[in-house]
């Protein structure tokens, strides 16, 4: 039977079925757990109890009698081969194993290495660990008061909790700018702790080959290459020696970002048994001690003239590190991106002040599919714009169309020095308020606030902007390390290619884009082309997934060396047509020569004759690497509106409507896309709505497992609408700006807007996430409403 | 997430189980649904040295209405109420309250019973029972005893039963032809525990309530009787001065504590507004003017 094929004109904005996805779906994945290795044995880490205790002594004696233990490990065993401490990503240190003090719960003490992991686990009951409690500090605000408790006592010279102090813009313009306003409006919010909580916790398998040297770590790791560096620079071994292999990764959100002393333990322990070591990291221990994000306690004002022009914006934050400072900072941006605090708006003058401080809590911050502190600044910028709005009598959605950065003004260098790219604010605010029937919402809203029988109707618009895609190289790195990314793309002699990257997919589909990158430039199809990455032998050295950078840099070298490629394949095919080069054209998959389009060769036939019949003198093969340094960065933006209905008797509030524009320039796959979305969608609402890690006045963690910390299930999760429109980045060889964190980073305001747009007649202005019911109610009641 | 090592044992007949459960008395646990002994195993909050596995005992998953009421047997599990005609035409309480129990996955193995036993304050089937007037039936060496719901619960997870009983079921009485029912529940997410839960039970007798029952989830340490509302009700019309007084009893029967759920004087006030929601469900399904 003839098969009649479409013919493909370009494989960007077609919605390919997942590559990956057949052996997901199959339970054919290959995970950290799925690693089975001969020899090999379990670990398990025994953690702290206590926030902040010395430790007097640690006894190991019961836990090795137990049949089938081989090792238990401390703090002291690892000082004798200089890994008790290890750097963070921000060039601070962190504890390995504990060995004078515990500085949190939950920080790991010892581990136990036995034959089997159940075996592991007895283990740890019977470590007999003596600790002397010290007072707890579990916010920043009494870390820095006079007389703290210093926690980092282990840094000579030390006699405080204070970690940086930065200041971003231009604090004289901004004096000026608030002299000459109208009106001040300032609010002052908390962005709590919350954690990325991937389905899959984090995990190792540490292989040292003690005949070779090489040392193999399957690692759940979303940036393999910089992992393999830090490897070898903590312990000293040779990097060549040294392979970090990242297989499907089950999620990762940032939270696989930073490394763990799991891995390092595993490591050593391998290294120093010779057979391999298996750590699985459970719940508990992931949620309680590995990155979490945000905990910015955020106060700002906003300078405006009467008619609404924002005229400047003062932040200050607080930012609670916990016990190590493990951000990932650009050290050019050292507020990190929260530089784009002044969001989509054309504010002339800013001044940012940050202060980071040390308490008795887990490390992290930047995790949870946050650029960096976009997500905080995002959130800030539109909860004050909409108090703006109220407090100047002005419906939100005008004062945001009044302060748009018009899309005439890009390039647009903000207050605080960034170039934005590209841009269109008021049609995609304009798409949103039509699809959600902006108009007959709030008619509604006026309805039922003069009904005024207990049902409230809010309506939140979001108008973020986004900054990802690190870095320029000269402004963005990571321990020194350049942010670009890399690609390296073969092509067989039968016409099928293989993609190996320095990035590295934790669920985003990566194996289906990338492929449909080469396939637009070169017309092999998706299917021919496979996509390999994590793997740091067979991979180009590349900084990895995080930040939604992998299409802005990944992708964008995917692009370039396939065109690079193509200019090659283009002189075979004029050696195959026997024409000049200049007079071939090219259409997708095909050369021929011009004015006779029926004279060509297909990419097909091209490829094997790189291998076979070449010009003379030209090498043979087609393939090629690319490393990739991005000029600048990239701006994604969208505007979402949330539609809300409380019930006043108990607080509670349900997301009647969700409308989303995303403008993530030009998409590749719009099923992933909107996947993402969705995503992002779904965790904005869970930090809104539910997701909080909190603390007791002794540092007990609260939020620990999955009954006290609270993700959006299905049956919470509403229904989304998304639009789109097209701004496509200028600078990027595609056009496309990155997508990963949008709406994880946009929705929480819109959300949170909503709620507090219903409560806006009693005076209401702010409500901390996690917007619970009962402080709803808390709010209401606190005003004289509802019962 | 690995429990500590422990026996496994699957009987055949209540008698065996009962022989174990002799046998290992406190050190031996009854599993049915295990959707709260596994997770605490997990944890190793619980480590039994024996499990005994109900779920090979024919003729424990009886959910059947006999003389005097409704019995559902050990192994009943909450995805069978939820699926029931039979409660949604006459245990309204029961029907409404399964669908709200945890989530999907758990309702399909946790068991009523199962959650009786466990006597967590924050459980659901314990309040619907105290509204409706169960009663728990069990079985131990020394034969098989009825325990009047309102004496079953002790303490937070504590019990009346002996270490060496099981309960076998738990019998619903006759609610009578004009009776009706309801449960409401807050939950900060589907699989939450509630942050309050209320069961109402009302029957009517010629306009007039004949019993009312109220029982309360989360606001004392263990699922606790509103037992001044239901008296002020009973014999009582229901209209809007006595279902408000109601709603104030019960909301002063409750002592919730203030928690990340909310302060005390929130759920205090759930109480009350649920109570009111609830017992105008109830009424308007009973058929009360």
């Amino acid at each position: 039977m003839a098969v009649v094929e479409e013919k493909v004109t370009t494989w960007l904005g077609r919605s390919v079925k997942r590559k990956e996805d057949d052996r997901f779906l199959q339970g054919r994945g290959n995970y950290i757990e799925d690693i089975k290795l001969p020899g090999m044995l379990y670990m398990a880490i025994l953690r702290s109890p206590y926030a902040h205790a010395r430790i007097l002594s640690i006894d190991t004696a019961a836990a090795m009698q137990v049949p089938g233990v081989v090792a238990v490990v401390t703090g002291a065993d690892l000082v004798a081969h200089k890994l008790a401490w290890m750097p963070t990503l921000s060039g601070d240190t962190q504890a390995v194993l504990a060995t004078d003090k515990v500085r949190m719960q939950g920080q790991e003490v010892a581990c136990v290495i036995a034959e089997d992991v159940y075996t592991a686990h007895d283990a740890l009951g019977l470590i007999d660990v003596d600790y002397e409690p010290l007072p707890v500090v579990t916010n920043p605000q009494q870390a820095l008061a006079e007389g703290a408790p210093v926690i980092r006592d282990d840094k000579e010279g030390k006699t405080d909790n204070r970690i940086y102090h930065w200041e971003a813009g231009d604090q004289g313009a901004t004096e000026r700018a608030f002299a000459q306003a109208d009106r001040v409006v300032s609010i002052g919010m908390h962005y709590p702790r919350c954690h990325p909580s991937p389905l899959e916790c984090c995990g190792c398998v540490a292989d040292v080959n003690p005949a070779s040297g090489k040392v193999t770590i399957y690692m759940t790791s979303q940036a393999p290459h910089a992992h393999r560096t830090v490897f070898a620079l903590v312990t000293g071994l040779p990097e060549q020696n040294i392979q970090i292999i990242s297989p499907d990764l089950g999620g990762g959100f940032g939270n696989k970002v930073p490394i763990y002393p799991g891995y390092v333990v595993a490591t050593a322990a391998s290294l120093l048994i010779g057979r391999p070591v298996k750590w699985i990291e459970d719940r508990t221990g992931n949620l309680i001690s590995t990155g979490f994000a945000r905990d910015f306690y955020m106060d700002g004002e906003l300078a405006l003239r009467q008619d609404g022009k924002m005229l400047g914006l003062r932040v200050n934050m607080l930012s609670d590190q916990g016990y190590a400072y493990a951000d990932a900072q650009p050290s050019k941006f050292k507020a990190g991106l929260f530089h784009v605090v002044t969001g989509s708006y054309d504010i002339p003058a800013a001044h940012v002040v940050t202060d980071g401080a040390y308490t008795n809590k887990a490390p992290g911050g930047v995790a949870y599919r946050c650029s960096f502190r976009v997500t905080e600044a995002s959130f800030f910028i539109e909860r004050l714009v909409q108090k703006a709005a109220y407090e100047l009598g002005l419906d939100p959605a005008e004062l945001r169309r009044l302060n748009f950065i018009q899309p005439e003004q890009f390039p647009y260098t903000s207050a605080t020095g960034f170039v934005y790219d590209s841009g269109d604010y008021e049609r995609a605010l304009d798409l949103a308020l039509e699809k959600v029937g902006y108009r007959e919402l709030r008619q509604e809203q006026a309805k039922l606030r003069q009904e005024g029988k207990g049902k409230l109707l809010g309506i939140g618009l979001a108008s973020f902007t986004e900054v990802v895609g690190a870095g320029p190289g000269r402004q963005f790195d990571i321990l020194g390390i350049r942010m670009f990314d890399s690609a390296e793309l073969r092509v067989h002699p039968t016409g099928k290619a293989i993609l190996k990257l320095g990035v590295k997919s934790q669920g985003q589909g990566h194996e289906t884009t990338f492929a449909q990158i080469v396939s637009n430039e070169l017309g092999i199809p998706p299917q021919d082309v496979m996509v390999q990455e994590g793997d740091t032998d067979n991979t180009p050295y590349g900084l990895g997934t995080y930040a939604s950078r992998s299409t802005p840099t990944g992708g964008a070298a995917t692009a370039v060396v396939a065109r690079e490629l193509r200019e090659k394949a283009k002189r075979i095919a004029a050696h195959l047509l026997e024409a000049a080069a200049e007079d071939l054209e090219w259409e997708l998959g095909r050369f021929f020569v011009r004015g006779t389009p029926d004279r060509g060769v297909t990419i097909q036939d091209v490829a094997f004759a790189a291998y076979t019949n070449l010009p003379e003198g030209m090498q043979a093969g087609l393939e090629g690497v690319h490393y990739y340094d991005p000029p600048n960065m990239t701006y994604p933006f969208g505007s979402y509106v949330v539609v809300v209905d409380i019930d006043a008797g108990t607080g509670q509030w349900k997301v009647r409507r969700v409308v989303a524009v995303d403008d993530c320039g030009v998409r590749i796959n719009p099923m992933i896309v909107e996947g993402q979305i969705m995503g992002g969608l779904t965790e904005g609402l869970g930090m809104a709505a539910m997701e909080l890690i909190t603390f007791d006045e002794e540092g007990n963690c609260i939020g620990s497992n999955f009954m006290d910390y609270l993700l959006p299930t299905s049956m919470e999760t509403p229904h989304f609408d998304l639009f789109e429109t097209v701004t496509p980045s200028p600078h990027h060889p595609i056009g496309c700006k990155g997508v990963g964190e949008s709406a994880t980073v946009g929705s929480p305001a819109a959300y949170v807007n909503a709620v507090i747009d219903a409560l806006a007649p009693y005076e209401i202005t702010n409500i901390d996430m996690p917007v619970t019911s009962d402080k709803v109610w808390e709010a209401l009641r606190s005003k004289g409403v509802g019962a | 997430m690995y429990p500590a090592k422990f026996e496994y044992f699957p009987p055949r007949t209540l008698e065996e189980a009962l022989s174990l459960l002799a046998k290992y008395g406190d050190e031996g646990k009854v599993l049915a649904g295990g959707q709260s002994l596994i997770p605490l195993m997990k944890l190793r909050f619980a480590a039994p040295r024996a499990l005994i596995d109900l779920n090979r005992i024919e003729g424990l998953d009886q959910l059947v209405e006999e003389d005097g009421g409704l019995r559902i047997g050990a192994l009943v599990r909450t995805k069978a109420c939820e699926r029931s005609q039979l409660l949604r035409d006459r245990y309204r309480a029961l029907a409404d309250a399964a669908p709200q129990i945890s989530d999907p996955i758990v309702r399909n193995r946790g068991t009523v019973v199962g959650s009786l036993a466990h006597a967590d304050p924050q459980g659901d089937w314990g309040s619907v029972m105290l509204a409706v007037g169960a009663r728990v039936e069990a079985r131990g060496s020394g034969g098989t005893r009825t325990i009047p719901i309102e004496q079953f619960f002790q303490g937070p997870f504590a019990s009346a039963l002996e270490p060496d009983e099981i309960v076998t079921s738990v019998v619903v009485p006759d609610p009578g032809p004009r009776a009706s029912g309801t449960y409401l529940k807050l939950e900060r997410k589907v699989g939450d525990f509630a942050t309050v839960g209320v069961a109402v039970h009302l029957s009517l007798d010629n306009g007039r309530v004949r019993r009312a029952g109220i029982g309360l989830t989360a606001v004392a340490p263990t699922n606790v009787r509103a037992t001044k509302a239901e008296e002020a009700l009973a014999g009582a019309e229901l209209n809007d001065a006595s279902i408000r007084n109601a709603a104030e009893l019960a909301a002063q029967a409750a002592e919730p504590r203030s928690d990340l759920r909310g302060s005390a004087d929130y759920k205090r006030h759930i109480v009350q507004v649920f109570t009111e929601r609830g017992l105008r469900t109830a009424a308007e399904a009973a058929g009360a003017a």
